[in-house]
């Protein structure tokens, strides 16, 4: 048996799809983000994937996971910053309560 | 041929990742939700080394292991009260989820296969980018060199600190 | 001619008004009336000064060897340039009738500002209200009918001829707290705008066709003989008379362009001077203060539409149906007002009509005028008896003033017999009254007499029709005076609180004005104002009009005039039942003069029932339910689009990324299948 290029992205694929399940059904915010950064994590696998079957000598696709990495660091800590001012103000995360920005 | 070690290490990093995704999603404990997600997230590093990707591999587990989950458990800590069950999902929308969850599925593993013999070119040989020239490339400005993007990225961190700050602080 | 005078007679009135209007309330009442009076005083040098350089200095600028005068374009600044040909100047422009004018209306105008300042204040001495003001709006017309009798082209006439127009409304309108005098002076305006709309049109239908509105290029044309070839531009030969008469396409409803032009032109001439249809804004504006009326109602801006058929004269004699309308129009003015005039009771509305009627007799004048009969004597008359009209209508106006100031009410029922308590007037009125019944040797004898040797000279028929209006002038003047200062004693219950005479700054103008009366008839006209600028008579002296008179007139409208002194001396004399008696033998008749010939509900009529019920009211449904509905609808149409989807935006999150997610596997779906 040989591990081809499948084998890795199917697990990916997979991880993508609980992160899109996780991200319409969840309520809590901090859950919302949690499959947030499953969905992330899919799509950094697959960069790194493709870069190390299709262009074994190039390093794109690991330096674009990288900045992914960092970027998902910055976002997740300024999301994490405005859902704990909201939970200040509305003492609940539950999304389905946010939505005074309604109309 | 792959080894069978390599193999046997295969099976157990996808079986931790689809486990570790699904148990994310569903657990109704947010502080489990967390944990499962670190756990995905090693799985995801094992993933890096297991294709010679050493350094993104201990970046994935600093910058994400370390330091993303940590706040994720504290902001958990902070919001939500001990010993609290997020609530029990309507069985509707679960399966709205599901429903929407499986058509992404379908539809891109449709995709995927649909480009079949490309999903079956074998690992290449590859020696294992070594730190001099992840450096280089991370501090050079010639072509396939990532200067700007460091720095962009650097800043971007600067104003996401001063950002959270200003948001989370007390008034 | 050196600018300097006549830029000052244009600028210093303005300035007064600049000066006054915007620094008035930040000084006393007296300076400000002081420096309206001395400032209109300096015009009213400067404009004497340029007059007689004009006539007498025989420069021969302005009269030729064969002792013709010229006109002379003394500046002309372009102002606006549409085509090398079509050129908007502004300009001052001296030719006989121009320095008449400014002679007329600087004196009438000085009157008045020094007449003012005794009466608009009260007994007591407390100025009236916006006095100030008053003068700069006074100054405010006299430069803009300065402007427009020195005006060399017909759109620089145009614009003046709206600032008088201007100036007009805001001094009807001084006691803007009156509700009346609000409406007059509204309607004043409307009606003249109304009339101004045809000037329009007929200026740039003439314009038009003749590439210019100089009036020395319109005017040229017939003076120098029909056949004059005159130079439009750059060489391009044109005969304006072939432009207008002979083109076939230039015909509109049977009558050639330049009669219609004429003929619209007249209608902005009507609108201002009060013809019939015209007219009904002139006794309304009676409203505004009495030396207002002096000056603008009777002397000086009513009379801007005879001045500018005066000043188009010689095109008109190329059109002559033009000049018959303004026969027929004038003619029945004339009678019309003098009808009316008869039995009024406010006494300025008596003098109003009589001014009505007096404008007609000029524009009559100038209608039967012809060069074949004795050199267009029409012409000489009309501006002659416009020259003693403003003099003797401004005086009557002033008597007028003066009367209202001492009594406090414009009925004469209120006056009777005042002969004793306030002499001058009484004097100055009377001499007035002579002066406008055609008495010799006062000064509209003259006037009036050449214009009915005109008349004579044009139709027996006309003639006879003005000799009787010129009758019933006679006659309703001296009613008036009768019944001021006759009829019966004045009852008065306090002899500290008697009326009498007024301050030297009323009395003195009256004085003035009186004494130009007496002797304004000897000015030999003939020989300073004609049509074409040629001298009518021979050698001049103190007595050449009445060595010229056409003594068989004469004798005829002196008889009539007495006559009608006399009939009005047997009613009117003393309180007796002959007026009564009269009234009732004719109530009919009486009720028709009363009313003015139902002219203002015939106006009310059209207006209210016919425009505005059955034309704009439609409109205004139309408007309303058809145009604005269909603005409406859109709105609407948006507004409940918008609500309707306004759910979309439901401000959860997830609702979004459901919808995004169909969204992504949809195009994710439509790609793999196209890859395939």
């Amino acid at each position: 048996m040989e591990l081809t290029m499948l084998y890795y992205l199917i697990p990916s694929l997979f991880m993508f799809c609980c992160g899109v399940y996780g991200f319409v059904t969840r309520k809590n915010m901090i859950a919302i983000l949690i499959s947030l950064e499953l969905m992330l994590n899919a799509v950094d696998i697959n960069f790194v994937v493709f870069n190390r079957y299709l262009f074994p000598g190039n390093m794109e696709g690991m330096f674009f996971t990288l900045f992914a990495i960092a970027i998902a660091a910055a976002e997740t800590a300024l999301a994490i910053a405005i859902i704990i001012n909201i939970f200040r103000v509305a003492s609940d995360i539950d999304v389905r309560e946010i939505n005074k920005m309604k109309f | 041929m792959e080894s069978v070690g390599s193999i046997i290490m295969y099976v157990i990093i996808a079986l931790a990742i689809v486990i570790f995704s699904i148990l994310a999603v569903t657990t109704r404990k947010i502080l489990r939700a967390a944990t499962y997600l670190l756990f995905t997230l090693f799985a995801t590093a094992a993933i890096y080394f297991q294709l010679d990707y050493e350094f993104l591999g201990a970046v994935q587990i600093a910058v994400y292991a370390g330091g993303i989950v940590v706040l994720f458990v504290f902001s958990i800590l902070l919001t939500s009260h001990p010993g609290d069950n997020s609530e029990k999902l309507a069985s509707k929308s679960k399966k709205m989820g599901l429903v929407g969850a499986a058509v992404m599925f379908i539809a891109a593993a449709w995709s995927l296969f649909s480009r079949c013999e490309m999903l079956m070119t074998s690992r290449p040989e590859m020696s294992n980018p070594d730190m001099q020239r992840v450096g280089e490339a991370l501090m050079g400005t010639a072509h396939y060199q990532y200067l700007l993007p460091f720095e962009a990225v650097s800043v971007l961190l600067l104003a996401c600190i001063i950002g959270g700050v200003v948001i989370a602080r007390k008034r | 001619m050196d600018v300097t005078l006549p830029i000052i007679i244009l600028a210093l009135p303005l300035f007064m008004f600049l000066f006054l209007g915007l620094l008035g309330k930040y000084m006393s009442h007296r300076l400000a009336g002081i420096l309206g009076t001395a400032g209109m005083g300096i015009t009213l040098i400067c404009a004497y000064t340029v007059a007689f350089t004009y006539f007498f200095s025989g420069n021969p600028d302005f009269i030729n060897a064969e002792g013709e005068r010229l006109q002379q374009i003394v500046f002309n600044v372009t102002w606006l340039q549409f085509t090398p040909s079509l050129v908007l100047r502004l300009g001052f422009l001296i030719d006989p009738i121009s320095s008449m004018m400014l002679v007329v209306i600087t004196t009438i105008s000085f009157m008045v500002h020094l007449y003012s300042n005794g009466y608009m204040r009260d007994h007591h001495g407390v100025w009236e209200k916006g006095f100030q003001r008053f003068y700069a709006f006074l100054s405010l017309f006299s430069f803009s009918m300065l402007g427009l009798v020195v005006a060399t082209n017909i759109f620089q006439m145009y614009i003046f001829w709206e600032l008088v127009g201007a100036s007009s409304y805001l001094l009807i309108g001084f006691y803007y707290t009156k509700p009346s005098a609000v409406s007059a002076s509204k309607k004043a305006f409307i009606v003249t705008r109304f009339a101004d709309l045809g000037f329009l049109i007929g200026i740039l239908i003439l314009s038009f066709y003749a590439g210019t509105f100089d009036f020395t290029h319109l005017t040229s044309v017939a003076v120098e003989g029909l056949n004059h070839v005159y130079q439009v531009s750059e060489g391009t030969a044109q005969n304006i008379l072939s432009i207008f008469a002979n083109n076939p396409a230039s015909t509109f409803m049977g009558a050639s362009v330049l009669t219609w032009a004429l003929v619209l032109i007249f209608m902005g001439g009507m609108g201002k001077s009060a013809m019939m249809p015209l007219h009904i804004w002139l006794p309304d504006a009676m409203e505004g203060p009495t030396p207002v009326s002096a000056l603008i109602h009777a002397a000086t801006m009513v009379v801007a539409g005879v001045y500018l058929v005066a000043r188009l004269f010689p095109l008109y004699l190329m059109e002559t149906a033009a000049l018959d309308i303004i026969v027929v129009v004038g003619a029945l003015t004339a009678f019309y007002a003098a009808m009316v005039a008869c039995v009024q009771v406010d006494i300025k509305r008596v003098l109003a009509f009589s001014t009505i009627s007096q404008i007609a007799f000029m524009m009559v004048s100038l209608g039967v005028a012809r060069p074949e009969f004795h050199h267009g004597l029409g012409y000489m008359a009309s501006m002659f008896h416009l020259f003693t009209h403003a003099m003797f209508k401004a005086l009557l106006f002033l008597c007028a003033g003066a009367l209202i100031h001492a009594i406090g009410s414009n009925d004469y029922t209120a006056m009777h017999g005042l002969r004793k308590y306030m002499p001058i007037t009484h004097v100055t009125f009377l001499i007035g009254c002579l002066a406008i019944a055609g008495i010799i040797p006062f000064a509209g004898f003259f006037s009036k007499d050449e214009i009915l040797t005109a008349c004579f000279g044009h139709s027996i028929f006309w003639y006879i029709w003005m000799s009787c209006v010129a009758g019933l002038t006679a006659f309703y003047m001296f009613r008036l005076y009768f019944l001021i200062f006759w009829w019966k004693e004045h009852k008065v219950h306090d002899p500290h609180h008697a009326p009498h005479d007024q301050p030297w700054t009323m009395t003195l103008p009256l004085v003035i004005l009186a004494v130009v009366s007496c002797f304004a008839g000897f000015v030999p006209f003939g020989n300073l104002v004609t049509w074409n600028g040629h001298p009518m008579f021979e050698s001049v002296s103190f007595l050449t009009n009445l060595e010229n008179l056409d003594w068989s007139v004469a004798a005829i409208s002196l008889t009539v005039a007495v006559v009608a002194i006399l009939i009005a001396m047997k009613m009117y004399k003393t309180e007796n039942e002959l007026p009564a008696k009269m009234r009732n033998a004719l109530p009919a008749l009486w009720d028709w003069c009363y009313h003015r010939f139902y002219w203002d509900e015939l106006y009310m009529f059209i207006t209210h029932r016919i425009i505005f019920g059955l034309v704009c009211k439609p409109i205004a449904w139309f408007d309303r339910h058809i145009i604005d509905g269909t603005m409406d609808s859109f709105a609407t149409l948006t507004n409940k689009a918008s609500w309707s989807i306004r759910g979309l935006q439901s401000g959860n999150v997830q609702t979004y990324v459901w919808i995004y997610l169909i969204g992504v596997i949809l195009l994710g779906s439509i790609t793999a299948i196209c890859l395939i």
